[in-house]
Parts: structure tokens; sequence; C-alpha cells
């Protein structure tokens, strides 16, 4: 129950903190990846303010033997850099770079009950259950 | 493409607001806030995954209650159906080969120092840099 209502917490905020910063706006996205043209720099400002939070709070907890409401830290351990990593990056950031969106900006545009944002995600879905499929037979 | 005037004290704070919650997630549960991974799980046949559920419902909550309550979400779909269709695939399919998005290798990996998410943080924005470069010609 406490880490539902944390998890539930956690995502409400983080949500508050992408629609504060814009970056649920499409335009801000791609705007910050059209180094070409009228450049915005709203995203080099999100990602300093949320990696100065992370990193210290991450210092600070992760010293910590364990999480409060679960017995350990799940935490990935890979550190190889692989194709797998590197194609799936370059695929995301076409996608990224086409639309402007990114799941968790999508999930929280869901309230405004656009249908461009429903399309969006039902492909999205679709891919990650294309990746499932495909990953099972390799 | 962008008009918008630009904030960067809403955007630090917004993007703090996205650090504490990624930080709340690991001193409660020890679990990395990385919403790519987080909302595949709730796809899955199983009930296995209630802390996923409650995370994305939390981001659809933070959605609700501030576009009715707050202001209305302003959101600038430039593509058309057909790329939004072709985007969607290329997320999602993306995401899950590159085990990550925006948020959990650019937030939450380079927070941990990880290799892997500086590396696919660099190529997804390259990526994306590109494919905006390419729009642009195109249009």
């Amino acid at each position: 129950m406490k880490s539902t209502v944390s998890a539930f917490t956690a995502g409400a905020i983080f949500g508050i903190g992408l629609i504060v910063s814009e970056m649920v706006n499409p335009r801000r996205v791609q705007g910050f990846l059209d180094i070409l043209g009228n450049w915005d720099p709203t995203l080099v400002f999100v990602m300093a303010g949320a990696l100065l939070v992370t990193m210290i709070g991450y210092k600070l907890v992760l010293s910590r033997q364990k999480p409060l409401f679960e017995s350990s830290f799940s935490v990935p351990t890979n550190r190889i850099i692989d194709a797998r990593l590197i194609i799936g990056a370059i695929l995301f950031g076409t996608g990224w770079g086409l639309s402007g969106l990114c799941p968790g900006p999508a999930i929280v545009s869901v309230a405004t009950f656009n249908p461009d944002i429903a399309i969006f995600i039902v492909a999205m879905i679709v891919g990650m259950k294309l990746f499932d499929t495909l990953n099972k037979k390799v | 493409m962008s008009i918008v005037e630009f904030s960067w004290s809403s955007a630090l704070l917004g993007g703090a607001l996205i650090g504490f919650a990624a930080v709340l997630m690991m001193v409660t549960i020890g679990r990395i806030a990385g919403i790519s991974s987080i909302f595949a799980s709730t796809l899955k046949p199983s009930s296995a995954y209630s802390w996923q559920w409650a995370f994305s419902g939390g981001l659809l909550f933070s959605g609700l209650c501030l576009n009715w309550f707050y202001h209305p979400i302003q959101l600038d779909i430039q593509s058309n159906t057909f790329w939004l269709v072709v985007a969607g695939l290329l997320v999602g399919f993306g995401s899950r080969l590159g085990s990550g998005c925006t948020s959990g290798h650019g937030v939450c990996g380079i927070a941990r120092f990880s290799p892997r998410s500086l590396t696919a943080t660099a190529v997804f924005i390259s990526s994306g840099m590109l494919t905006v470069a390419v729009l642009r010609q195109l249009q």
C-alpha cells in the first residue's frame, strides 16, 4: 500500500513537472531539437533542474541500506554499450523528433482528449508489443 | 518552429519537480522513474505490476487535474496522422530495444552516471536533431 501511494505520488509530481516546464508541448521539444532553426533552450533548463536534484538526491538515497518501503534497491547494473542500446536510441530519437512526443508527456496529455495523442499512444503500444513479439523469437 | 516565449524559471522549476519525483521513487521503493519501462509493464497480462500502474495513474491524474483546475495543457502538434503513427511506433519499439527513454536514460540514468544512459541520451538527442533538420528541409 505504501509503495503504491508513493509511486502514484511520484507519478503525479513527475507529471506536474512536465506540465510546468511545458515539456508536454511537442513544439517545445521540437524547438530544442531544431538546432538549424529558431532554437528553443527550454529543455536544457529542464534537464539541468532535473539532473541537479536527481544527482544530489540519488547520492543521499543510495548511501542507505535499502529504500523505505521495499527490501532492496532495483537499479540497473548493466554497463555494456551494445548495438541494441544504440539502435534503440536512434529509433526512439527519430520518433521523438518526428512528433516531439515521448512516453511521459504523451501519457500526461491524455487529459486533453486530443485525438492525435490517442493515435500516438496506440502506435506506441503497438511498437512496444512488436518489440516483445520479436524479442521472444530471437 | 518555436514562437512561444521561453521562461527559464518555470523550466528549472518543472525540471526540479521531475528530479524530485525521481528521487521520491528511489527513496520509497528503490526504483528508477523510467516511464517507457513502467508503462510497458502495465501492458503485460499480469497483476504483479501494481506500482507501475500507480505511477502511470499518477501521471494521468496530474494531467487531468492541471488541465481542469490550473490551465489547459497547450499542445502544438505539427505532424499529420501518418507521421504520428510512424513516430509512435518508433518511440514504442525504440524505447524498449534501447531499454529506456528521456526519463529513464536522460534523467535517472545520467544522474547515476550510467555509461549506457549517457550514450543513449547523446544518441537519441542527435537522431532527434537530425530528424528535425530533415523535416525542416522537406517543409
